[in-house]
Parts: structure tokens; C-alpha cells; sequence
């Protein structure tokens, strides 16, 4: 188990009339090499909850426990986590700094005291993650597309050779081709680097495709922890926290109602066409 | 780290003093200073202090709160008392090495210690109960009259509430791009004044390049819907005194004559050595 969240709690300002209960008895485990979706509303505590696992902010109850070892513990090492936990931040291209694309990304390997032929050799292998061709170098970031930037900001992160990769809405304010070029990216990651991912979205559509396991949040305590397939099946739950099904799980629960029998656990387009022909052909 | 400073900031409860008109609260503050610079009295500080302790009082802010905010303008305070301290000149009371402590230094370092708290608690309670908007709002119409000498009052005004509501926006901001360089294993904590600074570039950069898109965008929202200046503009909500407002002109012009009275008449009262 890689990540583990005992009993956390988190209040924002106690003790003042701003008090807020971000997170209320966060428990689960993530085990390495899965990919996770985290999901809620607005405002119902995913970023708070993420950003607890790399140690940016600290839990006001309860403990998160990294490879064992507990994170909260005085003499650990909160530098060294913050290097295996990348976490890509919301609108990530907003922290770009630099002069050069290059530059950029060297900032995380340079911080973590490595010599600079590793450094480069990991912003060189980074960039080429993220599909960032060797001609945009030495473009100035501000000079990129939305989309552009918004890799660049994640090769940032990934230069630093993370273990586990933490995106928050990392198809925000994107057109749905960069909304899918990001996200097969990362899938991508997933498979070829065996990274441990966790998607902070708002969006079942986003994930349908691609992670194993939803986390739903609400008002800030952790409501589900499933599969796909069983949170998308209590798709009206769902709806009770302001949040929806992949659009396929309602077309397909209504072909159902009508008397037409599919299978409602379909998750994606594609499973939804072929399990619409295969009843066709019967 | 940054939200530990509560000066300036506005604290949401509903009391008698939220509800007042801010022109009330505008010309009080004036007042209030002006009060506690008249006259150095023992018995005027009584009646300052006991004004004061009300206003807190009714404003239902927490004390604690309150007192947050001396914390960051202390050094300041230490400062200004301990030059007073030590370098007034007048009767010696006693040497600490070459510094001499006179009579008249620790005076006044006592009575300026008193009146810069005195300042930023009066001050720093019209912000906690006024919002940013209609402390402009009462700011502009109060400046009004100064637009027959060609002040551009309205814009003066507009300028100062977009630069309040931005002072939040700049500071979540911040903390943002902050933990956003952190989690990229940036350092703002350690090492000499210039790697520190040198490490404040991450986080100036993306601040202001954030901060001139931010004015862009509103400046494309504002002239969407036609703003065009203070000319003919009229307002949602015009300010109207109301009799609240009424009674707490009367309180506070009691209180004035107050102060000034103890201050004439102090020679009558109980004598009190405090002139030392």
C-alpha cells in the first residue's frame, strides 16, 4: 500500500467565524500502480484532499501514512516526498516562470540537488512524455497554446520522476481535443511507467475511459470508493451530490426502461455501441 | 501564513456597527484619531479607552482577532517606543551603558506605545465591520464636493475598491503558485538573503503575470458593460442616513465634547501624577 489516509480531518481557520470543515474522517489506501479517480463537486474538498498527500497542507486530525512510513513523523523528510508525490496543481500552466520551455521543466530535477547531466537527461525525457517536440526548447512558455503550456507545466512535474502523479482537473478550460490528448498522455503514463495516478476531476465522462477506481467526495467526507461500474450504477445518488453518470449509463438504463435489454454496466461509448449491436443481431 | 494577517480585512458578523452607514464610520475613525492625538491625560485616556472597549464590544469581533492584527505592525510599535525611550532629552532618571532613560523619553515612549495601538485598533475595527465596497461607497460620496476643484472623485474611488478586491484574489494567489513551486521542491524558507530572493522569482513572475491578465480581463468586463466613468452613474444601493446613523453622530460628537472637556477641566479633577 503506497498511500493510506487514516482518520483525516482537516478545519480550515478554527476558531474563527471563517471555521470550515474541509475534510471530515478521510479513510482509504492506494495501492501502487492503480489509477484513481477522484470526483466531487466544487467546493467539496478534492484539491484540500490532495494536496495532504505531498504535505502542503497539513491534516488537523488523523494520519497519511507514505510506503508505511508516516508522514507526519518529525524527522521525515517532507522535501523527498514532495519529489515522489507530484501533484500538477489546477490551470498548472500559471506557475511557469521561466525564460525557456527548458528551463522550465529543469526547475524540479535542479531543486533536488542532482547533477545537471541528470537534470537535463530528466527535463529531455520529460518533455518527450508530454509530446513536446525538441523545436520548442527555446521557445519563451509564454509564447505556447493553452494546451502547450499546460504540458509543459506537467513535464515539470514529471522531470522530477514522481512515483505517484496527482493531477488536478488537468482538462480544465481545454477545447476536447486537448481534453484528450492530455488525458491519453497520462494513460499512457500510467501503462508504460507504472506510475500510480490519481485524476482530480468533476467529470464522470473524463474518467470512464480510463481509471479502475472512483473516489466520490461530498461536503467533505469520502461517500464512495468503488469501480466504475458500481458508482456509475447509483447514478441517481449521484445526482443527489450534484454530480452525473456518463451519459451512456442514462442512455442505456432508458433503452432498458423501454424494454430493450442491454447490460446498464457499460461504462464507455465504444462498450455502449457493441453491446447495442451484439442485442441487435439476437 | 500570508492569511495570519487580519489588518484591513473584513470580519463577517452582523452587529450595530456592520449596519451603520459608512460615512458614520468614516468621519468616527477621523474623530477617534483626532481624540486621541488632542491631549495627553490621564483621564482622557480613560474615556478614549472606555470608548474604545465599547466600540469593540458592540462590533462583535473576537478580542482575539483583534489583537492578531497589532501583531504585525509590533516591530514598529517596539520601535517607536524605544527611540522615544532613549533619545528625548530632559531630566535623567537613569543610564543603561551609554543610553541615558529621562523622564520625558519614557513619557512619551508610554504615551506613543498607547496611541499607535490606539490607532490601529481604531482604525483596523472599521475595517472589520465595513466591506471593502461601501467603505468607497461612503469614501466617494464624503470626497463628493471635492469635484468642483476637478478631483476625479469616482474614479479615485473605483480605483481604491478594485485594488481592495483584489488584495484577496493576489493573496490566494499566492499561496497557490506558493505550494504550486513547493510541490516542484522550490525552497522559500532557507538559506542566505540572496538565495531567498533570488528564490522569490518563481513566485513574482507567475504573480505578476496573473495579476496583469487578471486587470486585463476585467478591463474587457468593465467596457462590455459599458463603463464608461462616473458621469451621470447611478448607484443600486444610494447611501441614506437612517436614525442608527443619527444616534451614533450624536454618541459620537458626545464623546468628542467629552474628551475635550476632561481635557480644559483635567486641572480640577483628582490630582493624578502622571506627568511623573
Amino acid at each position: 500500500m503506497q498511500i493510506v489516509f487514516d482518520h483525516v480531518d482537516y478545519v480550515y481557520s478554527g476558531g474563527t467565524s471563517f471555521e470550515k470543515h474541509a475534510l471530515r474522517d478521510i479513510n482509504f489506501k492506494i495501492d501502487k500502480g492503480e489509477f484513481v479517480g477522484l470526483i466531487g463537486h466544487t467546493g467539496s474538498g478534492k484539491s484540500t484532499l490532495i494536496q495532504h498527500m505531498n504535505g502542503l497542507i497539513k491534516a488537523t486530525g488523523g494520519k497519511i501514512y507514505y510506503n508505511g512510513e508516516d508522514i507526519y513523523e518529525k524527522n521525515y523528510d517532507m522535501r523527498s516526498l514532495r519529489s515522489k508525490v507530484g501533484l500538477v496543481f489546477q490551470y498548472p500552466e500559471h506557475q511557469l516562470f521561466e525564460t525557456t520551455v527548458y528551463k522550465d521543466v529543469n526547475f524540479g530535477p535542479k531543486n533536488l540537488g542532482l547533477d545537471k547531466l541528470e537534470a537535463d537527461l530528466r527535463t529531455y525525457e520529460a518533455l518527450k512524455m508530454v509530446g513536446i517536440g525538441e523545436e520548442l526548447l527555446d521557445a519563451s512558455p509564454f509564447e505556447l497554446s493553452g494546451g502547450q503550456k499546460r504540458r509543459v507545466a506537467i513535464a515539470g512535474i514529471l522531470a522530477m520522476r514522481p512515483e505517484v502523479l496527482i493531477l488536478d482537473e488537468p482538462t480544465a478550460g481545454l477545447d476536447p481535443k486537448g481534453r484528450d490528448d492530455i488525458l491519453d498522455q497520462i494513460a499512457k503514463l500510467h501503462k508504460e511507467s507504472k506510475l500510480t495516478i490519481i485524476l482530480v476531476t468533476h467529470s464522470m465522462e473524463d474518467v470512464a475511459n480510463y481509471v479502475d477506481r472512483i473516489l466520490v467526495m461530498n461536503n467533505g467526507a469520502l461517500v464512495m470508493d468503488q469501480d466504475p461500474r458500481n458508482v456509475f450504477a447509483r447514478y441517481k445518488e449521484l445526482e443527489e451530490i450534484h454530480l452525473a453518470a456518463p451519459q451512456v449509463t442514462y442512455v442505456m438504463n432508458a433503452l432498458r426502461e423501454k424494454g430493450f435489454p442491454v447490460n446498464t454496466e457499460v461504462t464507455t461509448v465504444t462498450e455502449a455501441k457493441n453491446e447495442i449491436i451484439k442485442r441487435l443481431k439476437i | 501564513m500570508i492569511r495570519d494577517i487580519t489588518i484591513g480585512q473584513y470580519y463577517p458578523v452582523d452587529s450595530v456597527l456592520h449596519r451603520l452607514d459608512p460615512r458614520v464610520k468614516l468621519n468616527a475613525t477621523l474623530l477617534f484619531i483626532i481624540s486621541i492625538f488632542l491631549y495627553e491625560t490621564f483621564y482622557g485616556y480613560i474615556a478614549v479607552t472606555i470608548f474604545l472597549a465599547s466600540i469593540i464590544m458592540l462590533s462583535k469581533v473576537p478580542l482575539k482577532f483583534i489583537l492578531k492584527g497589532l501583531k504585525a505592525i509590533i516591530i514598529i510599535l517596539l520601535f517607536t517606543s524605544i527611540f522615544n525611550l532613549f533619545l528625548s532629552k530632559g531630566d535623567i532618571l537613569f543610564h543603561i551603558g551609554f543610553l541615558k532613560v529621562t523622564k520625558q523619553g519614557l513619557h512619551s515612549a508610554l504615551f506613543m506605545g498607547i496611541r499607535l495601538t490606539f490607532l490601529i485598533l481604531g482604525s483596523s475595527l472599521m475595517t472589520f465591520t465595513t466591506t471593502p465596497n461601501q467603505l468607497t461607497d461612503g469614501l466617494e460620496r464624503l470626497l463628493w464636493p471635492l469635484r468642483r476643484i476637478k478631483v476625479p472623485v469616482h474614479e479615485i474611488a473605483m480605483m481604491m475598491s478594485i485594488a481592495l478586491r483584489f488584495i484577496p484574489i493576489l493573496l490566494e494567489e499566492t499561496d497557490k503558485i506558493m505550494k504550486a513551486q513547493m510541490a516542484r521542491g522550490a525552497d522559500f524558507e532557507s538559506g542566505g538573503v540572496i538565495k531567498r530572493a533570488k528564490g522569490l522569482v518563481p513566485l513574482l513572475v507567475p504573480l505578476f503575470v496573473s495579476a496583469f491578465r487578471r486587470a486585463n480581463d476585467l478591463a474587457m468586463a468593465m467596457e462590455a458593460r459599458c463603463y464608461r466613468g462616473g458621469e451621470g452613474r447611478t448607484k443600486m444601493k444610494p447611501l441614506h442616513y437612517g436614525r442608527r446613523d443619527m444616534i451614533a453622530y450624536i454618541i459620537l460628537l458626545v464623546y468628542f465634547a467629552g474628551v475635550i472637556a476632561i481635557g480644559i477641566y483635567e486641572k480640577y479633577l483628582p490630582y493624578f501624577n502622571f506627568k511623573l
